[in-house]
Formats: structure tokens, C-alpha cells, sequence
């Protein structure tokens, strides 16, 4: 079904970030609009919000900077292309092709991830130079599994988004779907207030959701705060587990109602 | 012994379609009320094509010819019948037999819009596991036959529409497929370009052995390129066989150009009875039934004063667009 070997990713990736490079300033505004945790920083700290969970000015700083990356390299659009090419019938011919189209749009989000980093970079430094206290270097082990991390919260989100990209060849509106998601991971992610802020019924819920996974976990392993690693990466791993053979499956499901429309 | 590889039995396909009846009344009773009607574009079809032909699909808008190539080539799923291309089941989309067809569709591009078509090239390259070395060599092949070594490094959006559709050519061909179906390719092409591509098709076909499903509306690309065409009519095969035998069955008349010596001659002549086609001054074109042109020449030369005759079959585009129309041919 897949198809794919080294070879291929390495040239969809090289192919696709030539593509992204052509819009390097889109992406610069993409980077600079995606500075939400800043204000919840702002809000946070300016309220003295901080203490009622027992996190310091400092770390509580590191926890929203390191939210804006892992947002910066986890933020997913496949729904709304996937959607406009299948309606208009663009994937016809990616769909004739020995590769699951899918792969174009994943190496299209990694390409994007890659053309990020340096504007992501750069905010950060003017972050660091505004708040010297917090500058911070975590360990290499630390850094590498927040990395980890970080892609398997992309990883889950591709996913979902995947799957509700495939009921268009249902409903034909299916990004109507995901905007259904958008308040819960607004919410529960934890970009807008870390998730240990929750009360403790409502975190006990959270905690099944694959929502704090997207940002609160990698945040905080990123950032030095207390939590579960084992626990955080067995959920996320549990989570790409369930949604993958549903995705593939709703795939092949869906490529039969396929018509080709637009041609 | 001539090789089949396309074999198509008892196909059908059916799509579900909503209609929404006009106005505020018909906009909610469509919002609560979807009213969904299936519609068979396809019906009950059977055909064979061999290695190596050549084939033309004609039909009207809307007739099923590019639904039928859609499902040859493994696009959308067919709802009842049996087909077999190159060995395999189309709509199971298994890697080998991907690796055997192309489809090239004359209004959908695969070319990534902002990057020369260079990098699409080594992209599909990959895809189709071809080494770079070899994808290399086959670029600046195909890029010779189609004359486009110089487009090769601009971006896809800054090239012409002629331009444009050689590289999806390219694009489409790289993997050397042994079946190409091909929907419309010349749409939108200037008279030159559209023989050029013509011209490369056919060499194409002369040096690969390869086949080819095409539809067009441009009459020039089925009379060069398809010894054979399957009329298609509301999703029914109307006729399946030879070009020229359609040709001599539809039309079994010839237009004759008469240049008669006088105005009167002329004038006289067009009164005489005969199907008039055209007239102008001393020129007169009749329409004759092929099997009298002797006896009917002969009468014309004995009653009026001619100058020259010239006998013509009548225009391909008319005869094929009449039959577009038709239930039976």
C-alpha cells in the first residue's frame, strides 16, 4: 500500500523543500504568527498564575517557549490540501502513481518544519535576549527526546487530520471536521495553560485524550518540567498505534468511492 | 499471434448523483432533504485492445469515454463487469501494474507548479525506483524527442501551455509504461504544437510497442494517430473497429467541386436536382452517392459546359461529429 523506501523519501523531501524554500516569506509570517504561548506567558505571568501550580516565573517561561517550538514543528494542514486536491480532482494522478500520495503531503509538512526552523531560531533568540533568566541549554539526552517526542505529536496529528481528510471522499466537507477538534486541542493541549493547571477530575480525562501529548508533554520534557516520560511516550506510541490502521483503512475504503471529480 | 492486453467484459458504472431544484424552496428542501439518484454513465460495455494499437475513444461530452479510461487505468472503481489490464485488476492499484500505465489528462497537471520540471522529472523518477543514472538518460531522451532540453530548469509556471503539456508528457513517461492513456492531451494546443506531440506519440508507439487509449475532440488526433475507434454513446459502444471502414460506412457520398465554363452552365447545373453544397460564380460543389459518380459525370460533362472537376470526400470532423450524436452507427 505504502511502497516506500529511502530512496524515495529522500528525494520527496529534497524535492519538497526546494518547493517550500520558493515560500520562505509565507512561512517567516507562518513562524511569527504561531507566538500564542507568548501571550499565554504575558497573561500568566502578569496574573501571578504561577503560583496557584507551583511553577516558577522562570520555568514557566522555558515551559511556553519550548510550546511555541514543539507547535512551530507539529502544526498540520494535510486536511484542507488533501481536501481541495481530492475535490478538484488534483490527486488523480499521485494516485496513479506506486506511492500513497499521503507521502507527498507528510514530506510537504517536513519540508515546512525544516524551512521553519531558522525563523523559529530567531524568535527564540530575541525571546532569550528579552528574558535572559530563562536562557537554558537542556541536556543532549533531554533535547533528543523531546525531538522524539515532538514528532510523534505531529505524527498523531497527521493522522487524525489524515483520517478526516479521507471522509471528503464522503462528505466532501470533511475539514467542517476538524474544525470540531480545534477548541479541544486549543484547550487541552496545553498551548494555552499548562495542562498540570487543569483540575484534578478534568486532568484525570485529559490525560486518555491525545490532546495533552500534542504540546503540554513534549513542553514539558523540553523545558525541564516534572513528568512521566515512560507514561507521556506510551500514550503517544499508543495513539499513532490506534489511528494508523484506522487511517489505512478508511484510506482504502475511501479510494473505492473515489470519482475523479474535476476532469 | 497478436497479444491482448486490455480486456473489458460486461462493464458498468454507476455514480450517485444529487440534483437541487432552483430557488429559496429548492435550496431547503436540499438542505433537509438530499435527493439522490444514481445514474449508470457506463453500460454493460465489452472491448479487447491488443499490444501495441493504438486506439481512439469518441463520443460526445458527457458520453463516458474519459470514465472509461479512468477505470482502465485503475482510478476509480468500476460497479459490475470484468476487466483486465496487462494482467491485473486496475482498481487494485498493485505497484507492478501502476509501474505499466500512465494516464495523461489534458486539463490536470502532476508538474510541482513552482520548481523547474527537472525536479518533478527525478521525482517520479524515484518514485518508479529508476536509478538516477538511467532517469538521467531517459530525460534527455524524451526531452530530444519532445524538444524541451531548454525548459527543463524553469519554473513550471513560467512555461506555455505547450511547454507545459511536453513536460507532463515527460513527466508521465518516464518509467517507459507499456499502456498510456491519454484524455484529451492536445486541449488547448496551438496547430503546431498539437502535431508535434502527435509526431512524438506516434514514435513513441513505433519504438516502445507500447498502446494507447486516447480521447480527443480534435478530429487530426484520431485520423493521425488511431487506425481503430470505439464510438461511445450515453455510455453504450456504438462502434468498435477500423477509422476508415467508420469513414466509408457513415459517409458513402463524395463532394464534387464543379468548375463550369459559364455562369449559365453553373446556374443550370444547380438547378438540375443534384444535393448542392455549395455554390459560387462558376464553381459548383454537389454531394453524390459514391457508387454513381461515373454515370452521374458522365450525364454532368454531356449536359453542361465544364472546365475542371475535383472530387473530395467530405471533411473527417463532419462525418465524426455526426456520428457523435448518433445511437448506432
Amino acid at each position: 500500500m505504502f511502497n516506500l523506501n529511502k530512496n524515495k523519501l529522500i528525494t520527496l523531501l529534497k524535492v519538497q523543500y526546494s518547493n517550500m524554500l520558493e515560500y520562505r516569506v509565507e512561512i517567516a509570517l507562518w513562524a511569527i504568527s504561531g507566538i500564542i504561548p507568548f501571550f499565554m506567558l504575558n497573561i500568566w505571568t502578569n496574573n501571578n498564575l504561577n503560583e496557584s501550580i507551583n511553577l516558577s516565573n522562570v520555568m514557566l517561561s522555558r515551559y511556553f517557549l519550548s510550546a511555541f517550538f514543539v507547535r512551530q514543528f507539529s502544526v498540520v494542514w494535510v486536511v484542507f490540501t488533501f481536501e481541495e486536491d481530492a475535490l478538484l480532482g488534483k490527486i488523480s494522478p499521485y494516485l496513479i502513481q506506486p506511492l500513497n500520495p499521503f507521502f507527498r503531503y507528510f514530506a510537504q509538512h517536513i519540508a515546512e518544519q525544516i524551512t521553519r526552523l531558522p525563523f523559529a531560531m530567531i524568535i527564540a533568540l530575541i525571546f532569550f535576549i528579552l528574558n535572559p533568566e530563562s536562557t537554558w541549554i537542556p541536556s543532549l539526552g533531554i533535547f533528543l527526546l523531546s525531538c522524539v517526542s515532538t514528532f510523534f505529536s505531529f505524527l498523531i496529528q497527521f493522522l487524525i487530520q489524515s483520517i478526516i481528510a479521507c471522509m471528503c471522499f464522503w462528505t466532501e466537507k470533511a475539514s467542517s471536521i476538524e474544525r470540531l477538534l480545534f477548541i479541544p486541542t486549543l484547550f487541552l493541549s496545553g498551548l494555552l495553560a499548562p495542562v498540570v493547571s487543569f483540575p484534578e477530575y478534568i486532568k484525570s480525562w485529559i490525560y486518555i485524550t491525545p490532546f495533552p501529548y500534542l504540546i503540554d508533554f513534549p513542553a514539558n520534557l523540553l523545558s525541564g518540567n516534572n513528568t512521566n516520560v515512560m507514561s507521556g511516550f506510551a500514550m503517544q506510541l499508543l495513539w499513532i498505534a490506534a489511528l494508523f490502521p484506522i487511517f489505512t483503512k478508511i484510506w482504502s475504503l475511501g479510494t473505492k468511492k473515489y470519482t475523479a471529480m474535476g476532469s | 499471434m497478436v497479444e491482448s492486453i486490455i480486456q473489458v467484459a460486461n462493464l458498468s458504472k454507476s455514480f450517485d448523483i444529487s440534483s437541487k431544484k432552483p430557488g429559496l424552496k429548492g435550496t431547503l428542501r436540499h438542505f433537509f432533504k438530499r435527493e439522490t439518484k444514481s445514474v449508470e454513465v457506463i453500460k454493460n460495455i465489452n472491448f479487447e485492445i491488443n499490444k501495441g494499437e493504438i486506439v481512439g475513444f469518441l463520443g460526445a461530452n458527457g458520453a463516458g469515454k474519459t470514465t472509461i479510461l479512468k477505470i482502465l487505468c485503475g482510478l476509480i472503481y468500476p460497479s459490475q463487469g470484468e476487466l483486465s489490464v496487462a494482467g491485473y485488476l486496475p482498481y487494485k492499484r498493485r505497484s507492478n501494474f501502476l509501474k505499466n500505465i500512465t494516464l495523461i489528462m489534458g486539463q490536470k497537471q502532476q508538474l510541482i507548479w513552482d520548481l523547474p520540471p527537472i525536479e518533478s522529472f527525478y521525482l517520479n523518477a524515484a518514485i518508479y525506483d529508476i536509478e538516477k543514472f538511467e532517469a538521467k538518460k531517459r530525460i534527455k531522451k524524451l526531452s530530444d524527442m519532445l524538444e524541451i532540453e531548454k525548459e527543463l530548469y524553469i519554473p513550471v509556471r513560467k512555461l506555455s501551455l505547450g511547454q507545459r503539456m511536453k513536460s507532463e508528457l515527460l513527466a508521465a513517461l518516464i518509467h517507459k509504461p507499456n499502456i498510456l492513456f491519454l484524455d484529451e492531451p492536445t486541449l488547448g494546443l496551438d496547430i503546431n504544437a498539437q502535431r508535434n506531440l502527435r509526431k512524438f506519440l506516434q514514435i513513441y508507439n513505433r519504438e516502445t510497442d507500447a498502446t494507447i487509449c486516447l480521447t480527443s475532440h480534435y478530429m487530426k488526433d484520431i485520423t493521425s494517430l488511431c487506425k481503430r475507434v470505439i464510438c461511445v454513446h450515453e455510455g453504450c459502444i456504438t462502434y468498435d473497429g477500423k477509422l476508415d471502414k467508420l469513414l466509408k460506412k457513415i459517409s458513402p457520398v463524395k463532394d464534387i467541386l464543379i468548375i463550369c465554363k459559364t455562369d449559365k452552365d453553373a446556374k443550370e447545373l444547380s438547378k438540375s436536382g443534384y444535393i448542392i453544397k455549395n455554390k459560387n460564380q462558376k464553381e459548383v460543389t454537389i454531394t453524390i452517392k459514391k457508387d454513381t459518380i461515373k454515370s452521374t459525370l458522365n450525364k454532368i460533362f454531356k449536359s453542361y459546359g465544364i472546365e475542371d472537376i475535383f472530387i473530395n470526400e467530405p471533411p473527417v470532423d463532419e462525418i465524426i461529429g455526426n456520428i457523435l450524436v448518433k445511437e448506432k452507427v
